[in-house]
């Protein structure tokens, strides 16, 4: 059995000024998770009669991207491609004293303790829309080729799970890795070329409008993915970004000769 | 392009990045050409004045007297003006997007070279009038009568005999290489050429292109000191 000294964020709601508390955390196993860890000494709070550490958790096994939050300076801690509900009190040692905080962005403003609004994110994929092709009923798996090294990348992208941890780790708050990776997994499949240039164009701007930061190609984004998602996915949407841009000129060349 | 398109580009944060990438992409074909122009200090003194002159006689007979070296200098500054703002530009957004700091926080992968682009910037800045004020002018760093215009070689060996001086040009060109190794390689991240497999390649030239700047340019003052230039 472990003892580990938790210094934590807390902060009643969203205008309340927060603070750091230390708490003791005792009997903790090192097969627990961190989350369950977390749940263990909230049990005892509530048998205190005072109010429980609020974090965020659905899926528990790495796939929603609900959980996440600063553990000693790290988004989802120590452990690589791993979110916070799969990293295991093994991973720590016996007497560790640890800092827990929320992310920290103006566009993920905080709820109440380590639990940040993330709705920002949903707003850049609302802007990617819908694909305005009548589709029918559901086509053949096959009916359209798709070559294997697209549809590999298109499901590396793919496999952002919304976490928010690339703007939390990232120096500037910035929401390239994420917004790179919904471009491109919709971009790099042929249902997704009518809309192409419109969709990075629209969801770039939203991006920029939510008040996230501008990325300087650091990279600590791509380090603390829990998905792996790479640094070259958001070359992949500037790319996008500049031949939409200059597809605007022939647009307005077009218009102009009509 | 015509004026929309660059209006949209410019109007988003990624578009602001491709002006930096292109105005850096020139500002460093400058400095590598720059470097280059430096080393012809060890053919002698009448060679490298002959350069300097001939740098005022470039594109003759189209151009006349320092008309080419004029628009190379207006294309520089109007580079150099662009990369600026649209970097102040882009700073304010970062800090402004994060207005509560970390009470901890660790950096993974980042380099040092990425981590001190702004402040590598204003050093190199405040680098860049101080060496316009000193060899182009012979304003700063020179007793009276000792900048002679155009006799390029003296005007070095005299400049970089004072130490302070010299090792001031060593420090900024130092901060100059930094900037490069990580501007390079965020060239062709920027304007979206880096992909699943050409990244090496853009790592590997800007680790060259920044060494070969800065070991070809501290030469020239380590040369100075060291009683091999004089
Ligand atoms: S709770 Fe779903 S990813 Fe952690």
């Amino acid at each position: 059995m472990m003892k580990l000294t938790l210094r934590v964020w807390r902060q009643k709601n969203a205008t309340a000024p927060g603070r750091f508390v230390t708490y003791e955390a005792k009997n903790v196993s090192q097969d627990m998770s961190f989350l369950e860890m977390l749940d263990v000494l909230n049990e005892e709070l509530i048998g205190r009669g005072e109010e429980p550490i609020a974090f965020e958790h659905d899926c528990r096994e790495g796939i929603c991207g609900s959980c996440g939050f600063m553990i000693d300076g790290l988004a989802h801690g120590p452990k690589r491609a791993t979110t916070v509900c799969q990293l295991h009190m093994r991973s720590f040692r016996d007497g560790d004293s640890l800092t827990i905080e929320p992310w920290r962005a103006r566009a993920f403003p905080v709820v109440k303790d380590l639990i940040v609004d993330r709705s920002a994110f949903d707003r850049i994929i609302q802007a990617g829309g819908f694909i305005s092709a009548p589709t029918g009923s559901a086509p053949d798996a096959n009916a359209i080729l798709i070559p294997k090294e697209h549809a590999d990348l298109a499901f590396d992208g793919a496999a952002c799970i919304g976490c928010g941890a690339c703007v939390a780790a990232c120096p500037n708050a910035a929401a390239m890795l994420f917004t790179a990776a919904k471009v491109s997994h919709l971009g790099l499949l042929p249902q997704g070329q009518p809309e192409r240039d419109d969709r990075v164009r629209k969801m770039v701007t939203v991006m920029d409008g939510e008040m996230f930061g501008s990325c300087t190609n650091i990279g600590e984004c791509e380090a603390v993915c829990p998905k792996e998602i790479r640094l070259y996915f958001i070359a992949r949407m500037n790319h996008d970004l500049i031949k939409a841009g200059i597809k605007v000129r022939k647009m307005s060349q077009q218009a102009a000769r009509i | 392009m015509n004026a929309s398109a660059v209006m949209m580009l410019w109007g988003t944060s990624i578009g602001k990045k491709a002006v930096m990438a292109v105005t850096g992409f020139i500002l460093v074909g400058f400095v590598i050409g720059h470097m280059l122009g430096n080393l012809k200090i060890y053919q002698g003194e009448e060679k490298f004045n002959a350069y300097a002159a001939w740098l005022r006689e470039v594109g003759s007979p189209a151009f006349g007297h320092e008309q080419f070296l004029w628009l190379a200098r207006l294309i520089l500054l109007m580079a150099t003006a662009l990369h600026i703002v649209a970097a102040a530009q882009l700073t304010q957004m970062s800090y402004d997007a994060r207005p509560v700091s970390y009470a901890q926080k660790k950096a993974i992968q980042a380099t040092y070279a990425s981590r001190t682009m702004r402040w590598g910037g204003v050093i190199i800045t405040l680098f860049v009038v101080y060496h316009i004020l000193h060899f182009t002018f012979g304003a700063v760093g020179f007793t009276p009568g000792q900048y002679k215009h155009l006799s390029v070689y003296r005007n070095v060996v005299i400049g970089f005999s004072v130490w302070y001086v010299a090792a001031f040009y060593i420090a900024a060109m130092v901060a100059l290489g930094l900037h490069m190794y990580h501007g390079v390689w965020s060239m062709f991240q920027t304007l979206g050429l880096n992909t699943e497999n050409a990244g090496r390649p853009y790592q590997a030239l800007a680790t060259v292109s920044s060494i070969v700047v800065v070991l070809g340019n501290i030469s020239v003052p380590t040369a100075v000191l060291a009683g091999l230039l004089k």
